[in-house]
């Protein structure tokens, strides 16, 4: 296991809130870490700037082994340096194909040109109707992403984040309005893509918290509060005050 | 055809004219088209249908592969572009240079016929320049016509100036994150400072005169108007065929899908790792350049081009156009330009009979800004997806 990103002393501050103070945290590769914490604590924030979204006024963002600035890269290089990252609602292009989606997710070139002058090759149908496989969507294929249901767009997204094969997999709350058996389903294909790769989530739910069984970092007004395994975090006296107290 | 990709799977290598079927069926109408109004035309035997009327439907197809033009960069990639009149205007100003330049000089030339010695060419220019330019008190040929002597040249010109301008502008305006009615409105800033502009008459065109006399093209003066019309008529379709083809080619693909992407979630694309300023400055001057194009089509049919052509209104009617025709299918933007073009050359040049209501007479001259505007709204209302997305509704009910 080796450090894939490490983010150190990164403070960020909305109109006088701080919203990440000094907050630093290690991932290594492969890893699978759950953040959790109360609302306000800064999870999405912490996110929004490893990816680019939000720009810290101070500290570092450092990433794989070239220990390569993130900070400077704009958002879509980021995410070809092999950063994918889920948002909480789901958001996948609802007007078109399934396959479609996750043909433009799939790991090739991004440059406007290579993009026209793309031809579908028989490894890249392979590739979508395997991902398409693993996240239960390949009879769904040809459907358009807006006729699917909630859940099934949540696995669509996560499914568009393993067809980018990126190193580091951000996922914000994979879980929320899903049912018991699909949250089943979404913590399987986490742990599966835990093995080869980086996955963060950031989640709310305890119990889905619980199945994923890994390290956890609790966040606590934009820095880490605790980190452990769930039973060494939910017996710290902090965080039980701040967060499962309430 | 936004939604082709639900062939079976593993289908990789289809051909794109089989795998999108609207694109021959398309072509086809527009031959058909073509042929009767040959075959129909003044200018080939049969008077049906006179000269002008060729050149209204001449100037129509230009009208619609703008359109289609703008069916991309705003019903595709979501980019509302008030000002892609600008970028035709500007097509239309680069070939008038050099038609009224090489029409003048044969003028000039021949007026020396007789002259007893032959004149030196700085007195042919400077000859030239007083016949255009004597109209806004200038003898000199303004820098800007430098290369109004050469076809080739101007030709280069009606590719270059709306896509450098195009260039610039988008990357300016992309690489800051100007999007939604923030970006429409700096569009329409555009075009009304470029038309503000070449109002003022020491700009070098001519001011609000513009450039005149276009139909006469230089080297073909014996060739009657009937012929020429149907000349650009044809080279108008064959624009119009050409440029659906290359659009319909482009947003078929992995390259539509990812502007639909930018379209639907700009943030999302980026996150998946495409450049979005690069998908948009590119779809952003491509499809300037293809306006430029057809305004060099229609000015020669239309014969006069000046600075109120490019008022901000005119790329606003062009919204309006790929609106009724139904946004986001390249067919309804071409559907939406020739009806509501043709409407309004019917309605405001005194072909629709006045409504005499007794009390009061409704003069559709008047009335037709209010119907379009009428028109809008109810297409906006109840039939968002526009007078093509009942094509859709048709082929799906089949």
């Amino acid at each position: 296991m080796t450090t894939l990103l490490e983010v150190s002393g990164v403070s960020v501050t909305f109109d006088g809130f701080r919203a990440i103070n000094n907050l630093s945290i290690q991932i290594a590769e492969p890893e699978l870490r759950a953040v959790i914490g109360p609302n306000g604590a800064g999870k999405t924030t912490f996110m929004d700037i490893v990816t680019g979204k939000t720009r810290p006024d101070e500290g570092r963002v450092i990433w794989g082994e070239k220990s390569v600035s993130l900070l400077g890269m704009s958002e879509s290089e980021i995410a070809r340096a092999g950063i994918g990252r889920k948002f909480q609602k789901p958001t996948v292009f609802e007007d078109q194909t399934v396959r479609e989606n996750l043909a433009m997710a799939l790991k090739n070139k991004r440059g406007p040109f290579d993009v026209m002058f793309y031809r579908r090759t028989r490894h890249a149908a392979s590739r979508i109707a395997d991902i398409a496989q693993e996240i239960g969507l390949l009879e769904h294929l040809p459907r358009r992403a807006g006729e699917l249901s909630h859940g099934q767009k949540q696995w669509l997204e996560i499914g568009m984040l393993l067809a980018q094969d990126p190193r580091l997999l951000l996922v914000d709350e994979p879980a929320a309005g899903m049912t018991p058996a699909e949250r089943e389903h979404t913590t399987d294909l986490l742990k599966r893509a835990a093995k080869t790769r980086a996955v963060v989530v950031i989640e709310h739910d305890m119990e889905f918290v619980r199945r994923l069984g890994c390290k956890v970092t609790v966040l606590h007004e934009g820095s880490v509060l605790a980190e452990g395994s769930l039973d060494h975090v939910t017996k710290n006296q902090e965080v039980i005050d701040v967060y499962l107290g309430r | 055809m936004t939604t082709q990709d639900t062939a079976p799977d593993i289908a990789p290598r289809k051909s794109f004219l089989a795998a999108n079927p609207s694109v021959l069926w398309f072509l086809g109408a527009l031959g058909l088209f073509t042929l009767c109004v040959s075959v129909l035309a003044e200018g080939f035997g049969l008077p049906v249908l006179s000269t002008s009327m060729v050149k209204i439907l001449g100037m129509t197809l230009c009208l619609c592969l703008i359109a289609v033009a703008m069916d991309v960069v705003w019903g595709y990639c979501g980019i509302l572009s008030l000002g892609h009149f600008a970028f035709f205007g500007l097509g239309g100003y680069a070939i008038g240079m050099w038609l009224m330049y090489a029409r003048t000089e044969g003028i000039v030339i021949d007026s020396f016929e007789n002259a007893p010695i032959p004149p030196t060419q700085t007195e042919i220019t400077d000859a030239i320049a007083t016949q255009i330019f004597g109209v806004v008190g200038s003898n000199d040929l303004p820098a800007l016509w430098v290369f109004a002597h050469s076809l080739p040249l101007q030709l280069a010109m009606v590719v270059l100036v709306p896509g450098l301008l195009a260039l610039v502008f988008g990357w300016l305006a992309f690489r800051s994150r100007v999007t939604g009615v923030y970006l429409s409105i700096l569009t329409q800033a555009m075009t009304l400072a470029l038309s503000l502009y070449l109002f003022q008459n020491d700009t070098g065109l001519r001011g609000n005169n513009g450039l005149s006399g276009l139909q006469n093209i230089p080297g073909l003066l014996d060739v009657p108007q009937s012929t020429l019309a149907l000349w650009f008529f044809w080279a108008s379709a064959l624009a119009l065929g050409l440029g659906y083809l290359l659009f319909a080619w482009l947003v078929s693909g992995k390259f539509g899908s990812v502007i639909r992407g930018i379209r639907d979630n700009e943030a999302r694309v980026r996150f998946l790792g495409y450049h979005v300023e690069h998908y948009k400055l590119l779809i952003f001057t491509l499809t300037a350049i293809v306006s430029g194009l057809a305004g060099a089509l229609y000015y020669p049919q239309a014969g006069i081009i000046n600075p109120a052509e490019i008022a901000p209104i005119a790329s606003i009617y062009l919204a309006v156009w790929v609106a009724i025709g139904g946004r986001g299918r390249l067919y309804g933007a071409v559907i939406g330009a020739a009806v509501v073009s043709l409407a309004s050359s019917w309605f405001t040049g005194g072909g629709a009979p006045n409504v005499d209501l007794g009390f009061y007479v409704i003069n559709w001259t008047d009335w037709w800004l209010v119907l379009l505007g009428l028109g809008f709204v109810a297409v906006t209302l109840f039939f968002p997806r526009g007078i093509g997305g009942l094509f859709d509704y048709l082929v799906r009910a089949k």
